[in-house]
C-alpha cells in the first residue's frame, strides 16, 4: 500500500516497445495468453494423432501418410503432456490473466518490477523455442513421458531414441521455463504485498488475487526444486556424475559406468514440483469461477474467509503430498500412510471451494453469459476429476489403477479440462476489458455446450479403462488378452476428441472476428464490482490515467438492499449501510 | 436493468442444459458402475478382496457424493436460473461452512484409515515364512524370473557377467555352487495357493511388474531390490504387463503368468531346469 506506486514508466510509442518489448503488464498478459493459444493448439494436434492410434493402430496417420512408431507414439506422450502442462496451463491462467488483470484489480499502475517482466515473458518464449526444437533434431522427441523419470532420461541414446538431444532440449528448455517463472512468481508476489491501492486490505482482495498471489508463491518454491534437478539430470547426461544413476546398470548390453545414484531422488525431487505444480495450474481457475459465478448470479461470493483459507489450506498441504505418486515406486511403504493422509486432507478445502460455489449459486440470480457458463462447467468438471484423487490417495486403492487410464482421467479432467474451462471462463469475461470488444455470444454458447459434452465423453470412459487396466502411454494392446474389450472405448473416445478439437474452431473464429468487429464494450459490461471495471476498455497505459483509486468495501458486493443498482464498485465512496 | 450491452437471452435453455447434462452424467456414471461392463479382470489372489473391497467402499461414498454435487449443482442452477428476480444478499454461513467441513473431513480421513489394512497386509506384513522365493529381473523390453533351484539358494549375480549369446542374462557365476541349479525362465508359474514372495531388480531402467488378476503392481528400480508377496489361489493363464513407462518397447514387454496345480508346476519347473 505505498504511495510511490513504483512501476511508473511513459507509454511507449514505436510498435517494438509498444507490442513486442512492452513494459505494460497488459501487453505482456496478453503475450501470455497468445503463446499459450499457439502451445494449446500445438498440444491438441499431438492428442489427436496418439487418439487416432490407439483407436485405429496400424493405420497411416492423415496428413503424415505413414503408420506411427512406437517411438513417434512415446514422443507425441511427452510433448502434449510437456507443452500442455508448462506452455498452457502454467503460461495462461497465472502469467496470462495474472499479469493482464491483477495490477487493475489490486489498483496499481503495473507490476512492481516491468522489466522484469517482460524478461518473464520473452524467457517463456525462449523456453518455448526450445521446446519445440526437440521435435526436429535427429533421432527426434523424447519419449519419457512428462515426468521424465530417471535413469531413462539420464542414460542419453543407449536408452532409446529421442533420448539423445532431444532429451536434453527437454532440460534445457524446462531449465529456462522455472527461471522465467521464478521472475514471474517474484514479481507477483511483491505486486500484491507492496502495491495494493489505499482501503485495499488483504480481506478486500477480489479471490482471483489471492488465488494469483499463492500461485505465485508455490511458483516460487516448486520452479525452484525443479530447476536444480534439471541441473542434477542435465549433469547425470554430460558431466559424469551420478545422482540418479545407480551401479551396475546394463543399458544396450553394456554396463554402464555410473555409480551411487537413486532413481528415486529425481521422482521425489521432480513431484516435489510436481504436486504443487497442479495447484499451480488450477488455483488461478479457482479464482476466476469465483468472480465470474458471483457476478453472474449477482450475489455476494458465499463464505469469502472460507474460500482464501482454502486457497491458503490447499497450498499448504500442496507441498507436502508429492509422495502420492510414488506409492508403487519403492519409496518406504509406512511414508506411503502419512502422504496418503495428507492426500486425503487436501480434499477438505477443495471440498468447501465446491460447497461454496454452490451456496453462491443458492438463491442468487444465475446469467448465462458464456463465461458464467463456462464457470459452472468448471464446478462440475473439478467436481468429477476432484472425487477420482480419493481413490488415488489411498495406497492400496491406487495399486491397481496406477499407470492406467483411471489416473489419465483424473488429471485430464481435474488439472486439464476444468483449468481450461477456467481459461475460457477468463477470457469470455475479461475479453472486452483487453480488447475493448465484445465477444459474440451466440457462438461462445454454441462453442460452450459442443466442448462441455465432448469433454465428458472423452475423458469420462477413460475411468472404466483404467478400472479394467488399460495401462497408460501404451502404443498399442493387441497382445493382451485382459484388454480385450478395449478397442471400441478406444475409437468412441477418438472420435468425441475429433468432435470436440474441431469444435474448438468455433472459439478461433469468435476471437478473431470479435477482435476486428465485435461490439465496442462499455467501461463496465458485467456491471462488476472490481477496480478493472472502473476503468476504460482497453484501460489507458497506466490504468487509472491518473492517481490510484481508493477502495471502500470488499469485492463481491452483489443485490445490496437498499443499493441504486445490483452490484456496488469496491471504489465506491457512498452505499448504503449493511450488516454482514 | 437492461444495458447497452449484450445481455443472455435463453435463460430457460441454458438452465435445462445444465439440469439435463449434470444429471445424465450422474445416471450414466451411476449405470456404469453398476453394469460393470467395464472392470476389474476376476480375482485370482487372497489379497485381492480386500483391495476390491476398499476401492468398492471408496466408489460407494465417493459415488454418492459425485451423483449428489452434480444433481445438486444442475437443479441449483435449474431453480435459480435469470428470472428477474431479486438475488439474496448474503455473504455465507459459518454454521454450514463447519458442518460441510468437518462431514468431508470425517469421510475422507475415514476411507484413508480405512485403506490402511489393505495396504499394510501387503507391505507391513512380511511374507510368510516358507514363501517361495521367484527374482523377477526387468530389462527393456522382457522379464525374466530366476527360481533358486533345489537348493533354495539364489546364485550371486554380477553385470560384468551378463552375456546373452553364451546363454547368461543375468550375469550369474556357473562356478559357484548357489548358482549352479539356478532357474530362469522369460515366463513366470507359480503353484497355486503357495505363498510366493517375489524380489523385483532391472538391469536398466525403472520396470513396473503387473498382473491385473492378482491386484500386484510394483515398480522394479535400479539398485533396489524390492520384496512383494502374494498367494494365488486359481489355477490358469494370465499376463504380466509393464506399467511403467520404459522406452519405446515398453506396450510389448508381456509375458505369461500361470498358476498351476503343485504337479504342473514341478513339471513346468523341471522342464524350465533342462533348457
Amino acid at each position: 500500500m505505498s504511495e510511490a506506486h513504483g512501476a511508473v514508466h511513459h507509454a511507449p510509442t514505436g510498435f517494438l516497445r509498444k507490442y513486442v518489448f512492452s513494459l505494460d503488464h497488459k501487453v505482456i498478459g496478453n503475450q501470455y495468453w497468445w503463446l499459450g493459444l499457439i502451445a494449446v493448439y500445438v498440444g491438441m494436434v499431438l492428442s489427436l494423432y496418439m487418439r487416432f492410434q490407439l483407436a485405429w493402430p496400424g493405420r497411416k496417420m492423415p496428413l503424415v501418410g505413414e503408420v506411427m512408431t512406437p517411438e513417434q507414439y512415446l514422443a507425441l506422450v511427452t510433448m502434449h503432456g510437456t507443452i500442455m502442462v508448462f506452455f498452457v496451463l502454467t503460461t495462461v491462467p497465472q502469467s496470462g490473466f495474472g499479469n493482464s488483470i491483477l495490477p487493475i484489480q489490486i489498483g496499481a499502475a503495473d507490476m512492481a518490477f516491468p522489466v522484469l517482466n517482460m524478461l518473464s515473458f520473452w524467457t517463456t518464449f525462449v523456453s518455448f523455442a526450445v521446446m519445440i526444437a526437440a521435435f526436429f533434431v535427429t533421432a527426434g522427441a523424447p519419449i519419457g513421458g512428462w515426468t521424465v523419470y530417471a535413469p531413462l532420461s539420464a542414460l542419453g541414446e543407449s536408452a532409446g531414441p529421442g533420448q539423445g538431444m532431444g532429451m536434453n532440449l527437454w532440460i534445457i528448455s524446462i531449465f529456462i521455463f522455472c527461471v522465467a517463472s521464478l521472475m514471474g512468481a517474484l514479481n507477483f508476489i511483491v505486486t500484491t504485498l507492496d502495491l495494493r491501492t489505499k482501503g485495499m486490505s488483504l480481506m478486500r482482495l477480489p479471490l482471483t488475487v489471492w488465488a494469483w498471489f499463492t500461485t505465485a508463491i508455490l511458483g516460487l518454491l516448486a520452479f525452484a526444486v525443479l530447476m536444480g534437478a534439471c541441473v542434477l539430470l542435465m549433469l547425470d547426461r554430460v558431466g559424469g556424475t551420478s545422482f540418479f544413476i545407480p551401479a551396475g546398470l546394463v543399458v544396450g548390453g553394456k554396463v554402464v559406468n555410473h555409480k551411487g545414484g537413486s532413481p528415486l531422488l529425481w521422482q521425489h525431487l521432480f513431484w516435489f514440483f510436481g504436486h504443487p505444480e497442479v495447484y499451480i495450474a488450477i488455483l488461478p481457475g479457482m479464482g476466476i469461477a469465483s468472480q465470474v459465478l458471483s457476478t453472474f448470479c449477482r450475489k455476494p461470493i458465499f463464505g469469502y474467509r472460507a474460500m482464501v483459507f482454502a486457497i491458503l489450506a490447499i497450498a499448504i498441504l500442496s507441498t507436502s503430498v508429492w509422495g502420492h505418486h510414488m506409492f508403487l515406486s519403492g519409496m518406504n511403504p509406512y511414508t506411503g500412510f502419512a502422504f496418503s493422509l495428507l492426500t486425503v486432507a487436501i480434499g477438505v478445502p477443495s471440498a468447501i471451494k465446491t460447497f461454496n460455489w454452490m451456496g453462491t449459486i443458492w438463491r442468487g440470480r444465475v446469467q448465462f453469459t458464456t463465461a458464467n457458463l463456462f464457470a459452472i462447467g468448471f464446478v462440475s468438471l473439478f467436481v468429477t476429476g476432484g472425487i477420482t484423487g480419493i481413490f488415488l490417495a489411498q495406497p492400496a486403492v491406487d495399486l491397481p489403477l496406477h499407470d492406467t487410464h483411471f489416473v489419465v482421467a483424473h488429471f485430464h479432467l481435474v488439472m486439464g479440462v476444468a483449468a481450461i474451462f477456467g481459461m475460457f471462463a477468463g477470457t469470455f469475461f475479461w475479453f472486452p476489458k483487453m480488447y475493448g470488444r465484445m465477444m459474440n455470444e451466440t457462438l461462445g454458447r454454441i462453442h460452450f455446450w459442443i466442448t462441455l459434452v465432448g469433454v465428458y465423453c472423452i475423458f469420462f470412459p477413460l475411468h472404466f479403462q483404467g478400472i479394467a487396466g488399460q495401462p497408460r502411454r501404451y502404443y498399442d494392446i493387441s497382445a493382451y488378452k485382459f484388454l480385450a474389450s478395449m478397442p471400441a472405448v478406444h475409437q468412441f473416445v477418438s472420435i468425441s476428441a475429433i468432435i470436440t478439437v474441431a469444435a474448438q474452431t468455433l472459439f478461433l473464429i469468435n476471437l478473431f472476428w470479435s477482435l476486428a468487429k465485435g461490439r465496442r464494450a462499455s467501461m463496465n459490461p458485467w456491471r462488476c464490482t472490481t477496480l478493472e471495471w472502473t476503468v476504460p476498455s482497453p484501460p489507458p497505459h497506466d490504468n487509472f490515467g491518473g492517481p490510484a483509486p481508493e477502495v471502500y468495501r470488499g469485492a463481491y458486493e452483489y443485490s445490496v438492499p437498499g443499493a441504486k443498482e445490483d452490484f456496488i464498485l469496491q471504489s465506491e465512496v457512498s452505499a448504503p449501510a449493511h450488516k454482514h | 436493468m437492461a444495458t447497452d450491452d449484450e445481455r443472455p437471452s435463453g435463460s430457460f435453455g441454458s438452465a435445462l442444459g445444465f439440469a439435463v447434462i449434470f444429471c445424465g452424467l450422474a445416471a450414466v456414471g451411476t449405470y456404469l458402475v453398476v453394469a460393470k461392463t467395464w472392470w476389474f479382470p476376476e480375482s485370482i489372489s487372497t489379497i485381492a478382496p480386500a483391495i476390491d473391497a476398499q476401492f468398492d467402499r471408496t466408489m460407494l461414498l465417493s459415488g454418492i457424493i459425485f451423483v449428489l454435487a452434480q444433481v445438486a449443482l444442475g437443479l441449483l442452477i435449474f431453480r435459480f436460473r435469470d428470472r428477474g428476480q431479486q438475488a439474496t444478499y448474503s455473504h455465507g454461513n459459518t454454521t454450514l461452512e463447519i458442518v460441510w467441513t468437518a462431514a468431508t473431513a470425517v469421510i475422507f480421513v475415514g476411507l484413508a484409515l480405512a485403506a490402511r489394512s489393505a495396504w499394510a497386509s501387503l507391505h507391513f506384513l512380511g511374507p510368510d515364512p516358507g514363501s517361495m522365493q521367484i527374482e523377477v529381473t526387468g530389462a527393456q523390453f522382457e522379464w525374466q524370473f530366476r527360481y533358486p533351484g533345489p537348493d533354495g539358494k539364489f546364485g550371486s549375480i554380477d553385470p560384468k557377467r551378463i552375456s546373452e549369446s553364451a546363454g547368461n542374462p543375468l550375469g550369474l557365476d556357473l562356478n559357484e555352487p548357489a548358482a549352479k541349479d539356478d532357474i530362469v525362465a522369460r515366463e513366470i508359474a507359480v503353484p497355486v495357493n503357495r505363498p510366493v514372495e517375489l524380489i523385483l531388480r532391472t538391469k536398466d531402467v525403472i520396470h513396473n511388474f503387473a498382473v491385473p488378476q492378482l491386484r500386484i503392481k510394483q515398480d522394479s528400480v535400479p539398485g533396489l531390490a524390492i520384496r512383494i508377496h502374494f498367494t494365488a489361489n486359481k489355477i490358469g493363464e494370465y499376463e504380466v504387463a509393464c506399467m511403467e513407462l520404459c522406452g519405446l518397447g515398453h506396450y510389448k514387454m508381456r509375458t505369461t503368468f500361470r498358476v498351476l496345480s503343485d504337479q504342473d508346476f514341478d513339471k513346468w519347473l523341471k522342464d524350465n531346469a533342462s533348457k
